[in-house]
């Protein structure tokens, strides 16, 4: 109830978000996430909102936020599951999702995770 | 001596009936095609006891009266199924006024009074059936703005398919203007259809859509944003060489959106974007 | 004007209450045979309503009513506060999402996803915003 669970997934970390986040709530998850991204060194953070049903300029910004602190941290964020009916209720509400990307599910997210993680990694280091 | 018309009307129900009837028949646009007239006969038959039934000489002049409820409702009924079997508004007028020659025509028959009466009883038959006629026409026309509705809602459906051309790419040919509601049939259908077939390349292809102005652009730019928040690119193919031009002329900004010219070309970007490959096969084996 | 079918109210005094307002309108939506896509837009729009008036009013009344204007059914929600007001209502309802900036009041979105919608407000007063979402758009 007071915290979001995320969950780490290799070098990646995944939080699925089932409730409507109130300022609390999102607050917690925000700074939970900074410090596990840290400790983990993790790579990529998927933001998985299937269930959610309304997406409103609020959840926005958190959005927005996470994926704006997961980069200086040296992480990719990338939000999955999105409902039609929101993504089209999103757009008409002028609202856009900065800084992060997007796949249909977890799978497809953590493949681009992994692609975008190789483009950045091709320098040519023999570790 | 107060005449009294309801009375009248009701003994003298069956000749009411058969002059209507006469009256119908003689008319050169009944509609014998579209109905028998038998069920003509049944049809007229109980309208007419409907309206006899709740008249008194109290609520004549009143379409307006909750005695006349049930009547309403009966000749609502006929008149919207009337508009749905294709009959035209004037047939369907007609139907109600032949009633009031025949309700005016037994009037005259049987009167036993003076001019004035027969005038002040003429009018308020008149004014009756005119309020009826008035309800007719109304729900006429709300049948066919409802046969009107069903056929633009049919039309929307068929003309904005969703295609799965190959795994994971999805076709739309869109026929037609685009407009504001068009383009959410579109975008629901194609998202949608993005979350079952797992798709991630979307087609739009305009070749169908006649004209494109700044708002036919902002609508499918917006497609195109729905889109990518499902995780989908999307191509828009189909630009004719007009289109170029009018699009560049008005300013319209499509730099981020990928645009070829045929759905054929569209569909081998795809394919190299999936990283597939189409090669001529090396087998000898004529097709 | 439009025949009022059903009425209820809730005020709205803190983040808690966001969430079960969301759900009424949700409530009255489904009841009128909304589509789900135009459920999403109401719902959001109200969202950033109510969110605002909490943000820059500390809250207000809201009433949600199933209204017909003859062959359609809708939903009209109203947001009254007693906040600040809004000094040049004409400046809040452009958008500035073009050019980069934050949604501000979020009120041209909310507008947007709206089939009606109507402000006024007064400085030093308060602010009354109504929309209405037909049930086909």
């Amino acid at each position: 109830m007071d915290r979001i669970p995320i969950l780490r997934m290799g070098n990646f970390l995944l939080v699925t978000i089932q409730v409507d986040l109130y300022d609390r709530l999102a607050q917690n998850l925000e700074s939970d996430l900074v410090q596990m991204v840290s400790k983990t060194e993790a790579k990529g953070v998927l933001i998985d909102i299937s269930a959610l049903s309304i997406v409103d300029s609020f959840m926005g910004r958190i959005i927005g936020n996470i994926g704006s602190v997961s980069k200086i941290m040296d992480a990719e964020t990338v939000v999955v599951g999105m409902q039609p009916a929101v993504a089209i209720t999103l757009i008409e509400l002028g609202l856009e999702l900065k800084g992060v990307h997007t796949a249909l599910n977890v799978e497809r997210g953590m493949q681009l995770l992994k692609e975008k993680i190789l483009v950045e990694d091709s320098e040519p280091d023999d570790e | 001596m107060q005449f009294e018309i309801a009375k009248t009307l009701q003994k003298k129900r069956k000749q009411v009936l058969e002059f209507w009837m006469q009256n119908q028949l003689k008319d050169e646009s009944l509609r014998e095609d579209l109905m028998s007239n038998d069920e003509l006969r049944k049809e007229s038959d109980e309208l007419l006891n409907s309206l006899l039934d709740a008249l008194t000489d109290n609520n004549i002049a009143d379409i307006q009266s909750s005695d006349f409820d049930s009547l309403t409702e009966i000749i609502s009924g006929i008149s919207i199924t009337r508009a749905r079997q294709g009959f035209s508004p004037k047939e369907t007028g007609n139907y109600i006024f032949s009633l009031r020659e025949a309700l005016l025509q037994t009037l005259h028959n049987d009167f036993k009074g003076d001019a004035n009466d027969l005038l002040n009883a003429t009018l308020q038959v008149v004014k009756l059936v005119d309020g009826l006629a008035a309800v007719t026409f109304d729900t006429f026309i709300k049948g066919r703005e409802e046969v009107i509705l069903r056929q633009t809602d049919e039309i929307t459906e068929i003309s904005t398919p969703v295609i799965r051309v190959w795994d994971g790419i999805l076709a739309l040919p869109i026929i037609g203007t685009l407009d504001s509601a068009r383009t959410q049939v579109v975008m629901e259908n194609l998202l949608v259809e993005i979350v079952n077939s797992g798709s991630s390349i979307a087609i739009l292809d305009i070749s169908g859509v006649p004209a494109v102005d700044s708002l036919v652009a902002q609508h499918l730019i917006k497609t195109v944003s729905a889109t990518r928040l499902m995780g989908a690119e999307c191509i828009i193919s189909g630009i004719r060489p007009e289109i170029a031009q009018t699009v560049v002329h008005l300013g319209i900004d499509l730099s981020n959106i990928v645009t070829k010219a045929t759905l054929a070309s569209a569909l081998r970007y795809a394919f190299t974007l999936l990283k597939l490959e189409v090669k001529k096969s090396t087998k000898s084996e004529a097709l | 004007m439009y025949i009022v079918l059903n009425k209820d109210g809730m005020v709205i005094e803190k983040e808690q209450d966001v969430v079960p307002y969301r759900n009424r309108v949700k409530e009255f939506a489904v009841k009128i045979g909304m589509s789900l896509v135009n459920q999403t837009k109401l719902i959001t729009a109200a969202s950033e309503l109510v969110r605002n008036m909490l943000k820059y009013a500390n809250g207000g009344a809201t009433t949600i009513e199933v209204i017909s204007k003859g062959r359609e059914n809708g939903i009209r929600l109203k947001f009254e506060d007693k906040g600040p007001g809004i000094p040049d209502v004409a400046k809040a309802m452009t958008d500035g999402f073009s050019t980069g900036k934050s949604l501000g009041l979020g009120l041209p979105g909310a507008k947007r996803l709206s089939s009606e919608f109507d402000i006024k407000s007064t400085v030093g007063k308060g602010t009354t915003v109504t929309l209405i979402k037909w049930k086909n758009g």
